[in-house]
């Protein structure tokens, strides 16, 4: 009964700590939010997008617009949830000027409808590539100069059917939002080449077996559009191959990475003509890309052997970020007006070529259209087949007819 | 048990202590929102009430039936899933109740789902329950992870919010606080309630010695299905203002790290008393809230649980453990006061007496 007493006190700690918290807004500093996973299953990708960040600000010294950086970073766990209260506490508590992130699709979703909320603050996107965050619905305060899911795959979908010739394909991948978008990217161009996909199998997130799904693989495909990551992707290919399967495959944006490429014996000359597309290729032979890879990895001794995926696209919404800052010499006293003018009408100059933004406030960026090949060494690698510059939301479809395709989800789109 | 009131003797007479306690906390808890920004209102404020109001379910279970559950989130997530599906969500699935229909489905769904999970693990006992209840809440998860038909899969849904009642939007921070803190409020003294009725003596009896009250003619069966199914209605209320609070439900809601959570909650705050759970509920959103603040962004999950393995290392019984404790050492402390102030006569007269008592003792 008394304890109730204890509630009050606790309360009244509450508002003590309020007092202290600080809320000193210093005039020649911007208060900058990074929101990415720092722990459950993402948890090392989100440490490698905080390099990226890191290594945009360090760049400029952790100036821009002249005025310091203040950064304050923030953690999820990947769900909707725990990203929406990161970015509470961010925006709320710490008073952030503008965050970065998040760095997956479902938190996106959840970020775009915050973002409504939260008028006072510029959101940029971190890595997080759900279609629906900018095509439908979008937050007016929300920026993403990284690609979507559906753009990531451009250019595969055609050269499957064109220069692969493969007519016929089953697709297999795990079963939530970012698969869904990787299959719907392929089938656009697949599909409207004349490729028909004759069934889907989505299987839940950390699937061990798969044996139920090799033995319903029709006989009559010419391919399998395989979109699993990571562990799945391997034990997926492990039992195919064990099954006696030997279909040729196509990769997603994160299907064919260094555990793939490392296999050896049949398995290995299998893979060779695996093709696959995303937004960055670690073997490009530019020489921009070539110099970030060399700075990413000395920014830090845990850094790995090249950029992932996430590290880049952090890079490059800090950078789009900063390079807007300076443009407005870091004023935002207007409501962000002239702020978010430049960051909608600005071309950034990333380590994979230029990016801009659409009327939606999505990226217009190149894609790497790859192949596995065998190197001298005898080493497989993804060979760049073709960097497909300016690629847009609707991979070239006008906007209404896109639409009609429906969401990236289990069922849509349909081309049996 | 003692509290600040008896801390400082003296300030009011003996019978108005519980009352002054009660209207201070009152008044605390109602101006704490209208002075704080709204994050602290809501972020801290309304998330620290229905964690709380979950978690002492899970206490009234294991303090009072010594039944320990790890399937409160589960009853939770069901009445979640519940007004997200009668109730209306983004996808317009479901038959889009309004609110006074689907709070009810709701409640009543999570109260039945407590019942039947407390049928079936009833009897057993200690570890076997937790291995029990946590086997029919992995269940849950992978049910609704897998099945699209009703739960829609990964993805759950998204959009559910509490109606506007009263031209009130009741997931503004304040009424959304207000609301919650009704909510904490009853379900704290339903349990204070039960637990000096006749139903909770005998479930403390039941908790004591199963064997005596059962020779008793004591139901013990029926009376342990009972507090299940009283645990699972109070947590049916936190798990729909959970849901209004995130505004969307995901299997990700009812994985084992929120399953966990509330009994760490409970456990941080001690299971002898219904406060507990929502002192320890603070604690939690605080640190979860905070740590990254103090420490490198790696590293701030280890400081939460250095203060959790902290809390419980030196307090079995939680936050209220300590405070208990506190309060006896201020006592002792008072009376060692007493007893140096006495003349020393006194003192030296009470000796011969003492080892008198001794010697007869041993005779």
């Amino acid at each position: 009964m008394r304890r109730i007493l204890l509630g009050g006190a606790l309360s009244a700690a509450f508002a003590a700590g309020l007092l202290l918290a600080p809320d000193a807004r210093a005039q020649d500093s911007l208060k900058i939010g990074v929101l990415a996973t720092f722990e459950g299953p993402f948890a090392i990708l989100g440490e490698d997008s905080l390099r990226g960040a890191n290594m945009a600000f360090r760049e400029h010294k952790m100036m821009a617009g002249g005025k310091k950086l203040d950064i304050i970073t923030g953690s999820s766990d990947a769900s909707p949830e725990s990203a929406i209260k990161a970015a509470r506490k961010l925006v709320e508590q710490d008073k952030v000027d503008i965050l970065i992130g998040p760095l997956s699709g479902d938190e996106g979703l959840a970020m775009r409808d915050y973002a409504k909320t939260q008028p006072q603050v510029t959101f940029i996107n971190g890595t997080s590539a759900a279609e629906p965050t900018t095509l439908i619905d979008p937050a007016p305060n929300f920026f993403r100069f990284t690609t979507n899911g559906v753009q990531w795959m451009a250019g595969l979908g055609s050269y499957a059917y064109e220069t692969k010739g493969y007519k016929k394909v089953v697709t297999i991948g795990e079963d939530y939002s970012y698969p869904y978008t990787q299959v719907k990217g392929f089938m656009i161009e697949f599909c409207k080449a004349g490729g028909h996909v004759v069934d889907k199998f989505w299987t839940p997130l950390g699937t061990k077996d798969y044996s139920s799904i090799v033995a319903s693989i029709p006989d009559d495909i010419d391919a399998i559009y395989v979109a699993l990551g990571g562990a799945d992707a391997i034990n997926f290919l492990t039992q195919y191959e064990q099954a006696g399967g030997n279909k040729p495959l196509i990769g997603g944006s994160i299907t064919v990475d260094q555990s793939v490429l490392s296999a050896k014996g049949k398995r290995r000359d299998y893979l060779i003509g695996t093709p696959s597309a995303g937004p960055l290729a670690d073997n490009w032979d530019d020489p921009k890309w070539k110099a970030f890879v060399a700075a990413y990895k000395q920014s830090d001794a845990k850094a790995f052997n090249s950029p992932t995926l996430f590290s880049h696209g952090y890079y490059i919404e800090a950078t789009a970020m900063i390079q807007a800052l300076d443009a407005v010499n870091g004023d935002l006293s207007d409501g962000h007006k002239k702020f978010r003018e430049v960051l909608s009408t600005q071309v950034v100059d990333t380590p994979t070529g230029k990016v801009h933004l659409d009327h939606n406030r999505n990226a217009i960026g190149s894609e790497f259209l790859t192949e596995i090949a065998a190197g001298e060494d005898g080493n497989l690698y993804n060979k760049v087949v073709k960097v497909i510059p300016d690629v847009n939301a609707t991979l070239g479809v006008p906007e209404d007819e896109y639409k009609k395709t429906g969401l990236p989800s289990r069922e849509a789109p349909a081309c049996p | 048990m003692s509290a600040v009131a008896e801390v400082l003797p003296g300030v009011a007479p003996r019978w108005l202590r519980p009352v002054l306690t009660y209207v201070i906390a009152a008044v605390a808890l109602v101006i704490y929102p209208l002075i704080v920004p709204d994050f602290w209102a809501f972020q801290i404020g309304a998330q620290s009430l229905f964690l709380g109001v979950i978690s002492l379910s899970l206490m009234f279970l294991g303090g009072y039936g010594g039944m320990v559950s790890l399937a409160q989130m589960t009853i939770a997530g069901v009445a979640g899933y519940l007004i997200a599906i009668v109730g209306g969500n983004s996808l317009n699935f479901g038959p889009l109740w309004p609110w006074w229909a689907a709070v009810p489905i709701a409640i009543a769904g999570g109260t039945l789902a407590a019942t039947l999970i407390g049928v079936i693990s009833v009897r057993t006992a200690g570890i076997y329950t937790i291995m029990i209840t946590i086997a029919i809440a992995m269940a849950f998860f992978y049910l609704a992870q897998q099945n699209y038909t009703l739960f829609n899969g990964h993805s759950g849904f998204a959009s559910i919010l509490p109606p506007q009642i009263l031209g009130l939007d009741w997931r503004s921070p304040i009424p959304f606080y207000f609301l919650s803190l009704v909510v904490a409020v009853l379900s704290y003294a339903l349990v204070l309630y039960l637990s000096r009725s006749t139903f909770g003596i005998a479930l403390q009896g039941i908790r004591d010695n199963a064997r005596r009250m059962r020779a008793l003619g004591f139901n013990v069966t029926a009376h342990r299905v009972a507090a299940y199914a009283i645990a699972g209605f109070i947590a049916s209320f936190g798990g729909i203002l959970l849901v209004w609070f995130n505004s969307r439900i995901s299997p990700g809601t009812v994985d084992t790290g929120p399953i966990f959570d509330i009994l760490i909650i409970a456990v941080l705050g001690g299971m002898r008393h219904p406060i507990g759970p929502f002192l320890g509920a603070v604690i939690f959103v605080l640190l979860e809230n905070f740590a990254i603040d103090f420490i490198d962004r790696e590293r701030f999950n280890t400081l939460i649980g250095v203060c959790f393995l902290a809390i419980v290392l030196f307090s079995p019984d939680g936050v209220l453990g300590l405070w208990a404790r506190f309060v006896a050492l201020i006592k002792s402390a008072g009376a060692a006061n007493r007893m140096t102030r006495r003349p020393i006569g006194d003192g030296n007269s009470l000796q011969p007496a003492a080892s008198g008592r001794f010697i007869q003792g041993r005779q």
